[in-house]
């Protein structure tokens, strides 16, 4: 009955084609104009046509080796990540061991996932002024609690010091995160062979050992996914840092991507440098996306393989149950 | 014998009690701020100023009034954010699914180097072509518009591989030949059949999808200049602004009503929140 004639592969054309349309339009093409503006002299309010700069990579020098101001953020990314990345992922770890360890037998695990997820979903605008207000001078809601725990006298003024600054930045985005991290990471050990856990019971591990020697190896994937997903997450914070000091204090929580911003949009129309910027965050981007594609890459090939096979074995046993 | 089973029986208890009373810590941790948040809505900037509280006042009427006198408009925000959200949302989960059918379902000379080629530019930041995206939506008048912050959810290449991967687990292509036998064409294929068969990752990404745009303040902040258009985001940073220096009252009522909305829908759906969360791995 079936009609073998008709060829179907065009369909996949068809299908894929308004992908591609809008990707062509509203990514690849910005892309590539940032990328060339980057090499021009593009600036002020008033349009221009694109001139390409007499020694077109001047803007990119400028910033890497004049830029003070870029110089800084790069750093306080680097900074502001790696500060909310390690607790991160340390108490995502420590909470997946205990919720899927099978002797303590944690109970009430939804609820509390859905307490500790909760803050991801909520706009980071609005927790950013929240912060703000929390921590404010003289007398802000963390003030008062410090009072009435007798940890300080006078009113301290958090968000003058650099370091606090920094510090709480970091908590927020740590707070906002972990939840997240760690439902990810539940999910990876539920995702291992139990029968692993079960000859390593009868071999007689104890709880840490198990941990650290059948957990922990098996979610190495998972850990450098998460890894890398923060670390361009991180490279591309934004409204955290922005609505809660504006960079402040002394440019100690400027971001790269509000340096972007600040360059192009706040009055000074300096859009070449944006770009440049711009540029070298997409660079960095695209190195670690590399690397996680590398990564990534070989385990879905063998996934696919293996659904092949489970679907030529099911069609002949199929076959076998007609005859 | 006996005695060591005792001390590993008291052990575990002592171990359990920990791990609850740090879980019950850290839920605190993420409820307090929030409850501050919605307790200091209700209460006067002097109240406030005095200290603590975690009860409510009965200023609530008062601080909304303050907070509607001044250029705060959260209903106009809500819609703009609704219209963008909702919009970006069908196209997202409609055309991403469309994508991965045609990924799955039909083999084409170019499958293998396009899906390569989406896991490619999946984490590519929205920053990194910022500029240019201004200068082109300036270029055909574009700023100012609601469509530069829907249009582009057409393709959405993480969306994509989620997609794929359910495809890959669920679709049976027998179901594709009985339609064709019947006589339906390919379109219609995907719209009557396959298309429900994916409602529940669609329902999924749709959630994620909705949130992501719901709290997006990057692009809208710098191509939205106009108070009409203001999102959700863009209302909260006026509250950072000189015109609520210290009506304290008032920013905690403008931040409780940016954030009721989500903390309805999450309490309503936390369960495949969470669901999707596991599932996808995606991170934004």
């Amino acid at each position: 009955m079936r009609r073998k004639g008709v060829n179907y592969s065009r369909y996949g054309y068809y299908f894929t084609l308004p992908f591609v349309l809008a990707f062509l339009v509203f990514s690849l093409y910005p892309i590539l104009y940032t990328a060339v503006i980057g090499f021009t002299n593009l600036q002020g309010i008033i349009p221009k046509p694109l001139e390409i700069l007499d020694n077109p990579f001047q803007n990119f020098k400028d910033l890497i080796l004049e830029n003070a101001s870029f110089k800084k953020s790069l750093v306080n990314t680097f900074i502001l990540w790696i500060v909310n990345f390690i607790p991160q992922i340390g108490l995502a770890l420590l909470l997946t061991a205990w919720f899927t360890n099978k002797r303590l037998n944690i109970k009430g695990q939804g609820a509390f996932k859905i307490m500790l997820y909760m803050p991801n979903i909520i706009t980071a605008s609005t927790i950013a002024v929240l912060f703000s207000s929390l921590f404010a001078y003289p007398m802000g809601p963390v003030n008062s609690l410090f009072q009435l725990l007798g940890w300080s006298d006078a009113p301290i003024f958090f968000l003058q010091d650099k370091t606090t600054a920094r510090g709480i930045v970091s908590f927020i985005q740590f707070w906002m995160w972990y939840g997240n991290t760690m439902i990810i990471l539940i999910a990876g050990v539920m995702g291992i062979n139990p029968a692993i856990f079960e000859s390593a019971a009868i071999d007689g591990a104890n709880g840490w050992q198990t941990f650290f020697k059948i957990t922990l190896p098996s979610l190495r994937t998972i850990m450098l996914y998460t890894l890398i997903t923060s670390m361009i997450g991180g490279l591309t914070m934004f409204d955290i840092p922005q609505l809660f000091l504006q960079g402040g204090p002394d440019d100690s929580t400027l971001t790269t991507s509000m340096f972007i911003y600040g360059q192009a949009f706040k009055g000074s129309y300096m859009y070449n440098r944006a770009a440049a910027a711009s540029m070298i965050l997409f660079v960095i981007a695209a190195a670690l996306s590399a690397i996680l594609f590398y990564l990534m890459r070989d385990r879905d090939a063998a996934k696919l393989n293996k659904l092949i096979k489970q679907q030529k074995k099911a069609e002949r046993a199929a076959m076998k149950g007609e005859v | 014998m006996e005695k060591i089973k005792e001390g590993s029986a008291v052990a575990l208890r002592i171990n359990r009690t920990i791990v609850y009373v740090v879980c019950i810590l850290l839920a605190l941790l993420s409820i307090l701020p929030f409850w501050i948040m919605f307790v200091n809505a209700t209460r006067s900037t002097a109240e406030i100023q005095a200290g603590l509280s975690l009860l409510p006042s009965t200023h609530m009427m008062s601080n909304l009034k303050v907070l509607l006198d001044k250029s705060f408009d959260p209903l106009q925000g809500f819609m703009n954010s609704f219209i963008i959200s909702g919009s970006a949302t069908l196209l997202t989960v409609y055309f991403s699914s469309l994508t991965a059918y045609g990924l799955v379902a039909y083999s084409w000379k170019l499958r293998q180097p396009f899906f390569t080629f989406i896991m490619a530019v999946m984490l590519i930041p929205a920053q990194a072509s910022s500029i240019g995206f201004y200068q082109f939506m300036y270029k055909i008048h574009w700023t100012n518009n609601l469509l530069p912050l829907i249009l582009p959810a057409i393709a959405a290449p993480a969306v994509v591989f989620f997609m794929r991967q359910y495809l890959l687990g669920t679709l049976s292509l027998e179901i594709v030949e009985a339609a064709r036998v019947d006589g339906s064409g390919e379109f219609k294929t995907f719209n009557r059949i396959i298309l429900p068969l994916m409602m529940p990752a669609i329902a999924t990404q749709a959630i994620f999808a909705f949130v992501a745009n719901w709290n997006n303040l990057f692009m809208p902040l710098i191509l939205l200049t106009d108070k009409s258009k203001y999102t959700m985001p863009i209302m909260v940073s006026l509250l950072r602004g000189d015109i609520y220096k210290t009506e304290f009252g008032s920013i905690y009522m403008g931040l409780a009503l940016t954030a009721l909305p989500l903390f309805i829908v999450y309490f309503l759906l936390s369960r495949y929140i969470i669901a999707g969360v596991a599932l996808g791995g995606v991170k934004e």
